[in-house]
Order: C-alpha cells, then structure tokens, then sequence
C-alpha cells in the first residue's frame, strides 16, 4: 500500500541456486500481479547465471507451480535444482 | 518362515507394533539392488543388511581411496585401492551372515541397467552423477520398480521415493522433478563441489529407513514429496511432487521409451559445440612431441599433492591473469575432473582466446589412465 502497486516476494535457494544467488534467502520487489515467469525474468536480469537454469521448476509455499501462477504478497518462492553427489 | 537366530537378531524392531513378525518376514523375502557403495551406498547397505533384508546387490566398480575416508565409514584406512564392491561385501556379511550378497562390479550403462534390476523388488541409487540417476530412474520406471532416491550437495542433500504403486496409482518419477538436466556446470559432484562427511551418513540412513517402509509396507513414505535438507542452517523443506505434463517418459507426450546414451543427454547440447577437447593420451604424445602450454586451473593445494607440469592460475584468477596466457600456440586447459576447466575457456573465449583445448577428464584420467602412481585426492 505504501509501495505504490509492488510486492515483497521472498526467495529461498538450494544447491547451485545459493551459489549463483550468492546467499540463501533474498527479497524482491515485484509488481502485485506478478506471475512466477516474471519473477525467473527479474532472477535472469539481476544474476545472468541464472538463465543456466532457465528451466528449472519454482516452489511456491511447498507446492511445484507453473510459470503462469500469479504471486501474493508474502508468498515464499523456492528454488531447488538437481544435485547429483553421492 | 523366521527362525530362532531371526528373533533374537531382529528382536528390537520385531517388537515395534507397526513393523512385527510380518514386516520382519517381508524384509528376509525381499532383494535390493543399491546402486553405488560410495557416500550414501555404504550407509544404505549397512542399515540394510544390519535390519535383515534377504538378498542385496552391490553395484560398484570404483576403488577405496584415502579422500572416500572422510565420510565413508564402512571402509578403512588398509583398504585404500582395493575393490569397494569385494570389501563392502565382506565387512556386511561379516555384519549379518544371513544376508545373501551380490556383486556387481562394472558400471551400470544403458546396456546393462535393465538386466541388472529387473531381477530386484526394489532399487536404491546411491550413484554419483546425473547421467546414472536419469539412468536409474528410467530403468526403474520401464520396469515398474520402486526407487529410492537421494543425493547430495555440501551441506544439503534430498530425498524422495518414487514408482511407488499406491492404490493402483504409480507415484512420480525423477522426471516429474526435473524433466531434463541443466548444463553440467550447473549440477558439481562431490569431488567437485565438495562434501559435509556426516551429511551422507544423515541423507544415506534417511533412504534406508524409506526403503525398509517400502519393502515392510509400513508408515507413509516421501512418494509424491521430495525432502529437502540444509545440514549449514537446518533448514528442511518437504515439497509436494505432482506429475508433471512434461515428463518425457510419463507425461502426456511420450518421447523417450527406451533408454537413451544419458551420457550425451547431460553434456547438453550447448557445451560440446563450442569445446574442443583432448583425452589424456594425445596430451601425453603432445607433452613430448609439440610446443603447447598447459594451463592448470586448479587451486595451489591441489597442485601440491599432483600436477602435470603447467602453470598454476586458479579458475577464480583466470580472468585477471589472461596476459599470461600465450595466443600463439595451442592452450591445453586442466582441472580435477575438466568442469572448471571448461569454464575457464568459457571466459577467456569472452576475451578473445581462439587456440583453448580442454583436458578430458582432467588429472583423474591422467592419474586413471596415464599414471596410477600418482596421488589423488
């Protein structure tokens, strides 16, 4: 409200994800109704390693969402890649 | 079916109402194959043979290495270079006696995978690399097996269990998660990426007790849920797995319907274009025959205990120090394993480098294939 039309959406990274990231949790101010895809656009623009992991799928609140589900504040968004050691 | 010796070894977990005579019967009627005895293998085959499952397979065909040591508590010190399958083998039965063993001691490819676990009740991958889970996982769902899924990464590590027939429903599968790999830089293995020695020890007896579930058919397992860990904060997240429409083997549009060369479909197909890449026995002939530098990326400490000659500029220097770096002749590039050697041509093709070769395999294939004298780590 006091943001104009903008959203606090918290990310929280594993893996490769936190490496490229630099730290495990960050914040990103969104527009209101952005959508998972814009979040992945906004994650490409400001960490260009990212795109490397263009296809992988985002958390929202503990469930796998599609790139067309629409954010609300507060939600927590989480970014699991694949790891492969044994 | 269980006899005298049975009730006494097993007694602790007999007496557990959920598990009882019955899951105890279940598990001594029961064949695993675990798929690696390496960080998470050896606790798997331990807390496996230890609860009494009938029939085990082992497949592994590396051997005892000193840096194994550090979180691979099934193995010792006099070991170092013998055969992990034989020495696991040993040191389980001598654990419990009645556990019939299999030894399997190659690699698990496309050839052999389904041969080898289509005689099983279940699997447990326990490998090292993407190339073998996708393999695994296929496998596994061509031939409608249950599979037990875990892997690590520094501090975290994850779990899920997957093809788990619940109510005539067969539950998600690896691709479901991810359909298909990131560029390899993306996904380092331990040797890479390094280790926690205790997280395999936590994630490894996380997939024996899924296991046990399974075959005891007890409890509610992670089917449909992938288990997520971070030993460096403890933080766990346990995530909803639903089918995913593009799983190239179960989704709505089939493509992939018998196993493919997983080798080639985790190098990507962005990489290997742009790479030239030598093995190390043309580097050897090279060494001796042709005016060539050999660039090695690695960090000083690794270049201490084994190196091959080459100046020493570190992956994370490499940009900075590129006015070392001759463009006049040919540029052989090397790490450990030949990931952080491609990346390091990666940015010195951004700077205008044109003469960079990449070493197959890096020093481990050297020491592999050239040089088993040379130390590894």
């Amino acid at each position: 409200m006091t943001n104009g039309n903008k959203m606090k959406i918290a990310i929280t990274a594993f893996g490769i994800a936190k490496d490229i990231l630099q730290q495990k949790q960050i914040e990103l101010n969104c527009s209101e109704s952005a959508s998972v895809g814009d979040v992945r656009a906004q994650l490409i623009q400001n960490f260009p390693d990212f795109e490397k992991l263009a296809s992988l799928k985002f958390a929202v609140n503990t469930e796998y969402v599609a790139d067309d589900y629409e954010l609300s504040a507060n939600d927590e968004v989480v970014l699991i890649p694949p790891v492969s050691g044994g | 079916m269980l006899n005298k010796e049975d009730f006494q070894r097993y007694n602790r977990q007999i007496i557990i109402p959920e598990f009882g005579e019955q899951g105890q019967e279940r598990l001594k009627k029961a064949s695993v194959l675990v798929i690696g005895a390496g960080g998470l293998g050896a606790p798997i085959l331990q807390y496996l043979t230890a609860a009494g499952v009938g029939h085990i397979g082992i497949v592994e065909f590396d051997e005892v290495s000193l840096s194994n040591l550090q979180r691979q508590i099934l193995y010792s010190s006099d070991q170092v270079g013998e055969s992990k399958a034989q020495k696991s083998a040993e040191r389980l039965t001598g654990l419990n006696p009645s556990v019939q063993f299999t030894i399997i001691e190659e690699a698990i490819t496309s050839q052999n995978a389904m041969q080898h676990i289509e005689g099983y009740d279940l699997v447990v991958d326990g490998s090292d690399n993407l190339a073998t889970r996708y393999l695994v996982n296929d496998s596994c769902y061509f031939l409608s097996k249950p599979l037990i899924y875990g892997a690590i990464f520094r501090f975290e590590g994850q779990v899920s269990v997957f093809n788990v027939e619940i109510e005539n429903e067969r539950g998600p599968n690896y691709r479901d998660l991810f359909p298909t790999p990131p560029p390899p830089e993306m996904v380092p293995s331990c040797s890479e990426g390094g280790v926690l020695g205790v997280l395999p020890g936590i994630i490894g007896s996380m997939m024996a007790n899924e296991a046990i579930k399974v075959l005891a058919q007890m409890g509610t397992t992670l089917s449909g849920k992938l288990f997520v860990f971070d030993a460096l904060d403890f933080s766990t997240y346990t995530l909803k797995v639903a089918k995913n429409p593009d799983n190239p083997i179960s989704g709505n549009q089939v493509t992939i319907t018998e196993l493919i060369d997983y080798e080639a479909f985790c190098m990507g197909d962005i990489q290997p274009k742009k790479l030239k890449e030598i093995t190390v026995q043309d580097l050897e002939i090279k060494l001796k025959e042709e005016n060539i530098f050999l660039l090695d990326v690695r960090e000083d400490y690794e270049y201490e205990i084994a190196n091959l000659g080459g100046t020493l500029i570190p992956l994370n220097k490499v940009s900075n120090r590129s006015a070392e770096i001759p463009k006049d002749k040919e540029v052989i590039v090397m790490c450990k394993m030949g990931g952080r050697s491609a990346k390091a041509i990666e940015l010195l093709q951004e700077q205008g480098f044109e003469n960079l070769v990449n070493l197959k395999g890096g020093i481990t294939a050297w020491q592999k294939e050239i040089d088993p004298s040379m130390d590894t780590y």
